[in-house]
């Protein structure tokens, strides 16, 4: 049940602001956390949630605003700061140390004392306490390692109530857990939150929001959209609240959705039934010659760990893929290159641009790499194969002897989507390839994407941007809690009956 | 089954039947090392029978402790600084330096109860250096520390281009004065060395600074987000080295009857190496103090053996060299069957 309005405000966040270089991360953002209510904060990447956060746990200083935690204005300067304030947070990865016993992780920094030494004993049996507390019975001399990441998650929450806290902060607490130990996290909060602790909730998994808040804040671009009862806020209306509506300039490239697709032939590649234990459920995937399937979700849905599947930067545990109608083992990225499947990842930063590297060195890597290193691409060949590709996606500045790392994130774009199109290969996956860039890059990759995919290139597109996605795809499969729900023909739906798809399809409650 | 613990609700631990199981859970930092005690028991057991029973004596027990007491100490600093997942590489150095600076002071006719706190002070002082270096300005410990080995070893021939003997009786008497029970005996310094050992190990686990260098040295990130006082432990850490470096420096200017310059060199390595030896893991966060002891009585009887046999002082550092991969792949195997992170 949703708290009372009056139940007291314990956290009171008003105008928060938050600047990162060249970035405004948070602006004028109010929060307001009450005794006794499960509140989820949704968003998607980069909306402002873990900026929220660590503003809350004094992990960030904030530029401009107010927090006032019990009615008292605070301004924190570290987590000792927060957690003196009684805010305490159980992160993702469970943040305790694993060398340590589970008893010493609960009480560390909280041990009892007495003549100055620790007294294990007392501090032991207060650790068991507050462990039977949330129903866990554990020894808690035993190594917090020879525990589950359930169990770890629970001891953090425990350590939480050491401390007394009247804020307890979950960030992605359900991302590891099987069903069965995500009902035993509920009971526990659902136990704190009738003792009147607030909890401040953040999953992507749109089920376990609903059948755990009283309350939703939603965050867009560094913005607040607004904050809803569980009640006034049905899934379509928060998933369009959470991706909101671009103005779109891109509605001038037209739309690819219509183009036929040969598929009576092989598909170039078909996965049949890829899955790995807790990170996708098994799915299928089939792409043909010079389609553009879309891959359509929540971010957290599912999208990157099923491409990641696909490519062989993760191992499956389940299921075959065939390439071009032949069985395939992608262990690893370069089966997959050998056998004609590029990747390009969603974090460009770290798993794509060398920033030291020059813009045609950076282009040449995957061709160079799949020669060997020992055969040197020649000259004259790498100048044409360069000046071919700076050419054709409009590569600012047009200079090959930039340095990578000077370029706009949208150019940084453009230069991977040369590397992988340099090789020629028969498929291309691109994980958010226009994230974070500006409107006329974007349109020249989707305008490069479409192009090569007429003339037969096969691609497969994430993208958390659906106008983008239902533009280029002829067919789209869409994600849901780690789970492929269904696939959509692109003719056959508008970004609307996309959402509602992702929001409802397979629940039996569609709005 | 008499296990009087539940365990896990996941079944691991309860599996694995019985008290062994419940030991396991508990205690897998120990067994690397218990693995130092059974190679000291072995190199006894060894030297006694190679030796026909000359060996095991209360003489040569008595001096081994005696000759390593400054290694004993430099190792029971070394054996913070690696808890956190640093090294110091100073304290060879530091040694030496506050050995001679300390031999300066008393040769200018300074008494005791200034010079020893002086060379404490000193010690302490450059790794409080080397701490705000690693913490304040994330420098590599390996860096830092190597910079705290040749700013030590500068300022030590600063002092002194050459070795100064030491005239002071109470220093003198840390070294000459014999407690005698039969046949054992101990010297003022090896009493230092063992009130080190045990001050360090009640510090270490039964105090909050403690437990947090024991934290830092699992998980960094975690111990701070817990909110502990990460900067503190880690500086305090090279401090306690440092300190130690210089109450080393005191052991071995009494044991020798002089400061010397030239002192310590290599000897950081040695003290690494025994605290490697008895146990503690180079990624931090495992390993005990005690360990450490038995680490520098490995490293001292190997010593003693090679010289009672009379071979080459290289096959020192061929044995040494040769235990010291064998224990650090003990040690992987150890941590990797416990089922804990992989250091």
């Amino acid at each position: 049940m949703p708290a009372e309005q009056s139940a007291p405000h314990v956290v009171q966040m008003r105008g928060i602001t938050i600047r990162f270089p060249g970035v405004l991360a948070l602006d004028r953002v109010d929060f307001t956390l009450r005794a006794g209510e499960v509140h989820s904060l949704m968003g998607e990447n980069g909306a402002g949630k873990s900026t929220l956060i660590k503003a809350l746990t004094g992990v960030y200083t904030i530029d401009g605003g107010t927090i006032e935690v019990s009615g008292e204005q605070r301004s924190f300067g570290s987590t000792a700061d927060a957690q003196g304030a009684g805010i305490s947070t159980v992160y993702q990865e469970v943040n305790l140390c694993a060398n340590l016993t589970v008893g010493e992780n609960v009480m560390l920094g909280h041990e009892s004392r007495r003549g100055g030494a620790i007294d294990w004993r007392t501090t032991h049996s207060r650790a068991s306490q507050h462990l039977a507390n949330l129903g866990l019975d554990i020894d808690p001399r035993t190594a917090l390692a020879s525990h589950s990441i359930a169990i770890q998650q629970l001891v953090a929450i425990s350590r939480a109530m050491v401390l007394e806290s009247s804020v307890l902060i979950l960030d992605e607490p359900t991302s590891s857990l099987d069903r069965g130990e995500v009902e035993q996290l509920f009971a526990v909060i659902r136990g704190l939150r009738d003792r009147g602790v607030a909890i401040l909730f953040v999953s992507h998994f749109l089920d376990q929001v609903y059948e755990i808040s009283d309350r939703i804040t939603v965050l867009r671009n560094g913005q607040l959209v607004g904050e809803y009862g569980i009640d006034e806020l049905p899934r379509d209306a928060l998933v369009t609240a959470m991706i909101g509506r671009e103005l779109d300039d891109l509605t001038a490239l037209g739309t690819s959705a219509h183009r036929e697709i040969n598929r009576s032939g092989a598909p170039v590649v078909r996965a049949m039934g890829i899955g790995k234990r807790g990170v996708l459920e098994p799915a299928d995937l089939e792409v043909f010659e010079g389609e553009v399937v879309g891959i359509a979700g929540l971010l957290g849905s599912g999208r990157t760990e099923l491409v990641r599947l696909l490519y062989g930067a993760d191992k499956p545990d389940a299921g075959s893929i065939f390439v071009k109608g032949e069985a395939a083992h992608l262990r690893t990225p370069r089966h997959a290159i050998e056998r004609g499947i590029s990747f390009s990842s969603e974090d460009r930063r770290a798993e794509g641009i060398i920033a030291d590297l020059t813009v045609a060195e950076n282009i040449m890597l995957g061709v160079q790499a799949r020669k060997g290193w020992l055969h040197k691409v020649k000259a004259a060949e790498r100048d044409e194969l360069v000046a071919q590709y700076i050419e054709a996606l409009g590569v600012r500045p047009a200079n090959p002897g930039a340095l990578a790392g000077n370029l706009s994130g949208g150019n940084q774009q453009k230069v991977l989507l040369a590397r992988w199109l340099a090789m020629a290969p028969d498929l291309l996956v691109l994980d958010e390839p226009t994230r974070g860039i500006d409107v006329g890059a974007k349109a020249d990759i989707q305008r490069k994407v479409s192009e090569l995919s007429q003339k037969g290139l096969s691609v497969v597109f994430i993208s958390s941007e659906l106008e983008e996605v239902l533009r280029i795809a002829q067919r789209i499969a869409v994600m849901r809690d780690r789970h492929k729900i269904g696939e959509v023909a692109a003719s056959d739906v508008n970004v609307d009956g996309l959402i509602d798809y992702i929001a409802n399809a397979g629940e039996g409650s569609a709005a | 089954m008499t296990a009087a613990v539940t365990t896990t609700k996941d079944g691991t631990a309860a599996s694995t039947a019985g008290r062994a199981g419940t030991f396991m859970a508990r205690r897998s930092a120990l067994l690397p090392a218990l693995a130092a005690v059974i190679i000291l028991a072995l190199l006894f057991a060894g030297a006694e029978l190679f030796l026909r029973g000359d060996f095991i004596t209360p003489r040569n027990l008595s001096a081994l402790l005696l000759d390593n007491a400054y290694l004993l100490v430099l190792a029971v600093g070394m054996t913070f600084v690696i808890l956190t997942s640093g090294i110091d590489l100073s304290v060879g150095s530091v040694m030496a330096f506050t050995g001679i600076l300390g031999a300066r002071l008393l040769a200018e006719g300074l008494p005791p109860a200034i010079a020893i706190p002086a060379m404490l002070i000193g010690g302490a002082a450059i790794g409080l250096v080397i701490g705000l270096l690693v913490q304040v300005f994330s420098v590599q410990p390996f860096i830092a520390s190597l910079a705290g080995l040749f700013l030590a070893r500068g300022l030590a021939f600063v002092v002194s281009l050459s070795s100064i003997k030491v005239e002071d009786s109470a220093t003198l008497w840390l070294q000459t004065t014999r407690l005698r029970l039969g046949d054992w005996y101990i010297t003022p310094t090896g009493i230092i060395a063992l009130l080190a050992v045990a001050v360090a190990a009640f510090v270490l686990h039964y105090t909050r600074f403690g437990r947090t260098i024991y934290a830092v040295g699992g998980q960094e990130q975690s111990a701070r987000l817990m909110g502990l006082n990460v900067a503190r432990a880690k500086v305090m850490a090279y401090v306690i080295s440092g300190f130690c470096g210089g109450l080393a420096g005191l052991i071995l200017t009494a044991y020798s009857g002089a400061g010397y310059p030239r002192n310590g060199i290599g000897t950081e390595l040695d003290a690494i190496a025994a605290v490697v030896i008895g146990g503690t893991l180079l990624s931090g966060g495992r390993g005990y103090v005690l360990g450490s002891m038995v680490g520098v009585f490995v490293y001292g009887t190997i010593k003693t053996i090679i010289t009672f046999m009379g071979a080459e002082q290289s096959w020192m550092q061929i044995i040494v060299g040769t235990l010291l991969l064998v224990f650090i792949v003990i040690q992987r195997v150890i941590v990797a069957r416990s089922g804990q992170k992989s250091p």
